[in-house]
Parts: C-alpha cells; structure tokens; sequence
C-alpha cells in the first residue's frame, strides 16, 4: 500500500520547494501499521526520552520497551522549553539535560534501536528550535542515515513546516503532524494532507500525562481526521494502561503512551527493577492492543 | 510606488552606523532639512482613510483618543500577500504572522483555533467604534492617560548637552506602560465571551496590570511566577492577590519567567475554550507581536504629537529599553516611517556581554523560535535556550519580540547592550537631578541616551532632542537600589534579603 501524495494545496510558501512529488517515498511506519492492521490490531506506539537518565541507559530502556511488545519507538529530544509536556516527562527532559545529553546523541540512539529490532520503525519526536539549530536539512539527513523513520513535531504546524516538508520529501522521512479536538475541518484536511507516516490526534485538550480516563472526543477526532483524509491516525495523550489501550485502540491505528514509560524510570530503585517496570507496562499495553480488534480494519482511506 | 521607493530607501539605509554602534561620529541619520516633515506615505485606494490625521502637522489631534485612527486602516481591506499591497505597507503598520523572517506561529495545533479566533476578534475590535471609545474611556479615566512628556534639562547635561524628554509612562496607572496592552486585551476577553486570563509575570509588574485589569472587569485571574520570584518578590504576589488574582509559583526548568511562559502555555493548551492568555509583550505566537504592538502604539502618537508641540519638529533619537520590547515597539512605532529618526533600544547587557551573563539577544544570540515566534534568541548550539541574566528582571528574558529582530536586520533601529553597573549610574542621576526614581528597566534607555547624546556632541552636535521612554516607576527597585549604592545598614529595613536580581517592570 503507497503512502498518498500531498495534494496540492500544501501550504508551503513560494519561496521553498513544493511539498511532496506525487511518488512520495514509502513510509515504514505506514507498512508497519498497514501489517499490524492486516493482522486485526492497532500499533502500540511507545515514547522515552533520548538521554534519559542518561544516553547508554536510554538505549536500555528503549530496548526492554521493545522487547516486552511495542510497536513503533518515539524517541524524544530532551529540550529546556517542552511546552507540549506535563510533570513527568519534563522532569525526565531535565534529567537527560543534567546528565549532558546533546542533541547529536539522538542518532546514536536511533541507531542502537534499529539495529536491535530492524521491524520497528524509529521516530523521533522534538520540539522544533533543535532541529532548526542543527540545520533542518542536514538533521533529515543524519537521521535518516542513522534509520530513522521520521518526525514528530509537537510545536511545528504544517504552516510553518515548509522546509522540514521539503527535507522529508528529500531524505525519505516521515512527517507526524499532531491534530486536536480544536482542530477545524479545514486544518484537518490541511494537517491529514502534509502528514505522512500517521496523523498524531490528541485525545484530550492539553499535555502529556497520566490520566484517568482518556478523552470522550478522541473517538470523533479520529472519525473527523479519516473523514479530512487521513489513512491512519494514532492517538496519544493519557493513555496509561492495557484497559485504557484496548478502549483506545478499538477506534484508532496505533495507541501512544509516553508518560505511563517514563513514571517508573523516574524513580531511586535499582535500575534493573526500573527496567522489569517498564517491560511490564509494556506487556499490559501489548496485551490491551492485542485485544482491541480495531473493527475498521480495512482502512478509512 | 513612491511608498515602494521610501522602503527601499530604508532598508538601503543599513548604513555603517548602524551595523556598528561604536562609531561615535554618525549616530544620527542624515538629517532631514524640512522641519515639520509630513509623512508622505498614507495608505491611498481601496484602504478608508481616517477622516482625522493624528500625523499631519499644525493641528494636533486630541491624544485623548485612544486608539488612534491610523489602526482603523490597517485592519480594512489589506491583503499581505498582494505584493502591491505589501510594498505599500508602511513600517508602522506591518501585519503578523511575519515580520521579515520572524515571527510566526510555532505553537501546537490544540492552540491554532485559539489564536485564529483572536486574531479575528482583534481586528473586528479595532475597526469597531464602541471599542475604541471604551478603551479610549479607560485610557483617560483609569489609567490617566496622555501621560506626560518632560523635559529635563538637568539630567540631559550629563548626555552631551542635548535636549532630553521623558515620555511618562511611569505616571499611569499600576506604574508603567503595561496598563495599555492590558486593558486592551482585557476588553477583547470580554468580547469574546471568555470568562479566565492567565499571565506570566517575571516579578509582578505584567501580573499586577492583569490582575488590576481582571478585577475591573471582573475575570478570574491566574498568574504564573517563578518559585523563586514568588519568594523573593513577597509584596508584588500580595498585590496580586489583594487584587483578587491567583498566582501559581511555577517549579520546574529554571524557574524564571520563560518557565512561567511554559506553564502559562500549558494551562492555555488545557483550557483554551475558556481562558485567553493575556501575554505581555509583543512577543509569541501571532497575533500577539503586532496585537501588543497597536494597543502600545499610542505611546508613540502620543510622544509624537507632543514633541511636535513643544519643539516644533520631530526628535532627532528616540530611545527605550528592550526586554519583550512592548515599550520600545509601542514608542518606536510612530517614527518608523520618518527616516530620519534615529532608533535606540537599549537591551540588559547585564554583566557584559563576554561575560555570558547578560540578555543581550542581538550581540550574544542568533535567530530561533521559543513561544511561538522565531526571533533572536540565547541559545546554546543545540539549540537549548540559555539562561539570561540582568540587574532587572523586566528585561531577563532570552529572547525578544520578532518586529525588534525585523527591524534590526532591516537596519531601521540600533540594538545595544547596557550593563547593570551603567543602568544603575543612570538610575541614580535621574534620582538626582530630576527628582523621578525610574524603574531600573527604564533606567537602561536612560544610560544608553546619554551615551548617544555623548557621541553626538563628539561629533560636534549639539541641543539635538532625544525622546527617551521613561516605561516604568522605581518604586518596586527601592529595596535593590538601597542594596546596590549601600544606603542602608546591614540588616537594616524590611527588604534587606531582597536578591537585587528579581526586580521587574518591563518585559
């Protein structure tokens, strides 16, 4: 199944390069939804950040949340202004920095991730002055070379994401715009027509973090996102344990937890217990997609 | 075209001088020999013109009038993408999202409706009567306007002997220029039927303006503060609450007011549908730069009008400090487009730049994007934001509002760094010969004037008239000031563990 083309109406400006031929390169991460969907289950989508507690410990973490079921990986970049992030993964973010994280140390990860499980797609999620510090394209480029799938930009719309468009299109890379209960029908259509890979739907208004239950509107987000043309759209935002993923994902292609694999990594015990935690939230979420049975299988697209 | 022409001419204009502000002999631009220039470039055609010109000279328009009819203009009948129209754009009247290559909306999606919706209800507002006789109504009745302009002959002869007026911002109401944007927005609020504002505050001046505007108008009020300003500002966060206004003490990153920023971001996010942000400065996402900018630009009209009364010609420097740069964009505004005025801002050069220890944005940062704009910023090469530092905390801020960073690269305005001890010795001169304790803020504007006025009588000038934003009163830099010249014994006065860093009042 090929990845639809950016029709037309892409808001890139004059002044930069059209957005994506109509031949636009195959996302991994769509053939890997694509699969799981043949299968009959949504994608269990897992974040950590880069660095946290520290670089080599990060690659650790990230491997026993593979290990124990998740699907795609979302890597984030540690960054001093995460405006997008509740307590817990600011305090993570503040940990990684502590430790003397660069922003370079991401493709080391990325690298480290691939190798240990060549079938899960590795996304990268960062706030956007990083990437426009280290040159958009040459970060499409050293990401992609590392095996990276993509991007996920928490404080890039597609309005102002005319040269990372441009650097994706270049260097194969997926594009996972996010889309909120406030989003309009013509800002979905427009975030559904850059995205490539998945549209990011927000459950809930607000920042990461646990919570108790996730978003009433999140099931018509992910109805109004497919119906603005979206193929596949993942829902993140307070989802935290197998019950709550198995909700999410009868309705959704993927399911993102982040904060609910950062809380136990937080904490002062011995780092292999920290790591048996993670794989046990790990396991729950897996077993909670696995019973989702998403029922629209076929696809909305 | 003629308006094409006089643009040209000033980006041309970015002359030696301007790139380098150590050369003392041309801080001026060529000088115009008309002496009451008359702007020839208004806005002609599809675009109503206002039926009173607040910028054709003899006959002053009443500054009473607080909005002025030029923002009626803008706001009608403009499309930014028609290169005619743009090209005939003045300065002054540059519509967001982008100034140049700044600015923008770098925000999360959740908060895209919210900001169209404003942007909607700002201009609507604008072009509205009864909003601008409201507003124009708490201008004159509630916070006092037009504030003053003063001549003080005695300060100026510490600035090479040029003519120096003060445009009083520190006489309105709450103490300083953040009253005009505040009520502005408050009033916006109101129309759009939202019933909460959130603010962050570095040490209490922008939060006790929200909290003052949102007991006026009966809000509910939250206010983000640094933890460690909440401590060590006591009196401000009892201001704000005998205001009625809630203020959170923020915990987490530096705890300074870009973490104060972030939380107020976050609470914006959760609860957009019924909270605005009521941002004080012209600083984040768009409409916010050129929103702050129209309910500041009568600072400018004002200031304008005023000197033309009292010199008969425009002045030939116009000078303000630059923290967000609200007071200098709302002063800077009304001579954008009179080429040959002269444009300082005066950023917090804090301990010198080579220090490292300053929030100087143009002489130590490079373009990137914090809270929604990309503009100039202190960053490190991973782009992670730095910490800024200043003797005033208004000014402590890493990064700076996109239409400074336009105008910069643009050549039209000088940017240059004052450090503490130089705003401090300005501080105190003001004291001292002219009787009015000027906010430290505002004390920058003033060190950097007389630095001007010095290189203008090194190069033989003399009686040029500078109009300096005086943006804010010195009554909350009492205990710092005390601390700074030693004025009171050890352990003396109630304020004597105040940190001399964490004063405020103009971001």
């Amino acid at each position: 199944m090929s990845t639809p083309a950016i029709p037309a109406q892409s808001p890139a400006p004059a002044t930069t390069p059209a957005a994506a031929p109509a031949d636009a390169p195959r996302s991994r991460t769509a053939a890997r939804i694509e699969e799981l969907r043949a299968a009959g289950r949504p994608a269990l989508v897992g974040y950590l950040p880069v660095g946290f507690p520290t670089p080599e410990r990060s690659i650790e973490a990230v491997k026993a949340m593979v290990d124990a079921g998740v699907d795609v990986v979302e890597l984030g970049i540690p960054y001093t202004d995460p405006v997008m992030d509740g307590p817990v993964i600011q305090r993570a973010a503040e940990q990684a920095l502590a430790a003397g994280t660069r922003v370079a140390d991401v493709f080391r990860v990325v690298r480290a991730v691939t190798e240990h499980a060549p079938h899960v797609p590795v996304l990268v999620m960062t706030y956007w002055n990083p990437v426009l510090r280290y040159g958009v394209d040459a970060f499409a480029r050293d990401l992609a070379a590392a095996g990276g799938a993509g991007l996920i930009t928490p404080d890039l719309v597609p309005d102002e994401g005319a040269e990372w468009i441009a650097a994706a299109d270049a260097h194969g890379l997926d594009k996972v715009f996010l889309v909120a209960p406030s989003s309009t029908t013509e800002r979905l259509r427009l975030t559904a027509a850059a995205s490539r890979g998945f549209v990011y739907a927000a459950s809930t208004m607000g920042v990461t973090g646990v919570r108790a239950r996730v978003g009433d509107r999140a099931e018509q987000l992910v109805a109004d996102t497919r119906a603005a043309g979206a193929p596949r759209v993942c829902v993140g935002l307070g989802v935290s344990n197998g019950e709550q993923a198995a909700q999410v994902g009868a309705f959704a292609d993927g399911v993102i937890v982040g904060s609910a694999f950062v809380r136990p990594l937080l904490g002062d015990e011995p780092w292999e217990r920290r790591l048996d935690a993670v794989r046990a939230v790990a396991a729950d979420l897996a077993a909670g997609v696995a019973r989702a049975r998403a029922p629209h299988g076929g696809g909305a697209a | 075209m003629v308006r094409a022409a006089g643009r040209a001419l000033l980006t041309a204009r970015r002359a030696p001088d301007a790139a380098d502000p150590d050369v003392p002999s041309s801080p001026l631009r060529p000088t115009d020999p008309r002496p009451h220039p008359r702007p020839t470039h208004r806005m002609e055609g599809k675009v109503p013109v206002p039926s009173t010109d607040p910028h054709a000279t003899g006959s002053p328009t009443p500054v009473s009038d607080a909005l002025s009819d030029t923002l009626a203009h803008q706001v009608l009948g403009e499309h930014p993408d028609d290169p005619v129209e743009a090209a005939a754009t003045r300065l002054a009247d540059q519509h967001g999202p982008y100034f140049g290559q700044f600015g923008g909306r770098f925000v999360p999606e959740a908060l895209y409706a919210a900001l169209d919706e404003l942007e909607t209800e700002y201009r609507k507002a604008l072009d509205d009567p009864e909003f601008r006789a409201e507003l124009a109504r708490l201008h004159r009745e509630y916070t006092g306007r037009p504030s003053p302009l003063t001549e003080v002959p005695r300060f100026a002869r510490h600035a090479g002997g040029q003519r120096v007026f003060l445009k009083r911002e520190d006489l309105n109401h709450t103490g300083s220029h953040k009253i005009n944007n505040v009520l502005g927005q408050a009033l916006l609020v109101k129309r759009m039927g939202k019933t909460r504002v959130i603010a962050e505050t570095g040490a209490g001046q922008h939060g006790v303006a929200t909290a003052t505007a949102a007991a006026l108008l009966d809000l509910e009020c939250v206010v983000y503060m640094g933890e460690e300003d909440t401590r060590r500002q006591a009196l401000n966060v009892a201001r704000m609450r005998l205001l009625g206004a809630e203020v959170v003490p923020v915990q987490i990153g530096s705890r300074t007011l870009k973490d104060a920023i972030n939380e107020a971001l976050r609470d914006w996010v959760a609860n957009v549908e019924s909270t605005h942000y009521l941002l004080g400065t012209v600083t984040g996402p768009h409409p916010f730069p050129e929103m702050v900018r129209e309910f500041h630009r009568i600072i400018g009209e004002e200031a304008r009008e005023q000197v033309l009364e009292r010199t008969g010609r425009l002045p030939d420097v116009v000078a303000a400090c630059v923290g967000g740069g609200s007071n200098a964009l709302g002063l800077f505004n009304a001579f954008l487009d009179d080429p040959d005025v002269a444009l300082y801002g005066f950023e917090a050069g804090g301990e010198g730049v080579d220090s490292g220890r300053h929030a100087a944005r143009f002489s130590g940062g490079a373009p990137g994007v914090l809270h929604g704009a990309r503009s100039y910023l202190l960053q490190d090469a991973d782009g992670q934001t730095l910490p800024s530092h200043s003797v005033s905390a208004g000014l402590d801020y890493p990064s700076v509002g996109p239409a400074h960073a336009w105008l910069h690269d643009l050549g039209r305005a000088t940017y240059r760094p004052v450090t503490d001890d130089e705003a401090m010795e300005a501080f105190r001169l003001l004291c001292r010969t002219e009787g009015i304790i000027p906010a430290i803020e505002s004390a920058h504007a003033l060190a950097g004037a007389m630095q001007v006025g010095r290189e203008l009588a090194a190069a033989g000038e003399r009686d040029k008239v500078i109009v300096v934003n005086l943006s804010g009163r010195g009554d909350k830099d009492v205990a710092t000031a005390a601390r700074w010249f030693g004025l009171l014994e050890t352990g003396e006065g109630p304020d004597a563990d105040v940190d001399p860093l964490t004063t405020e009042g103009d971001l």
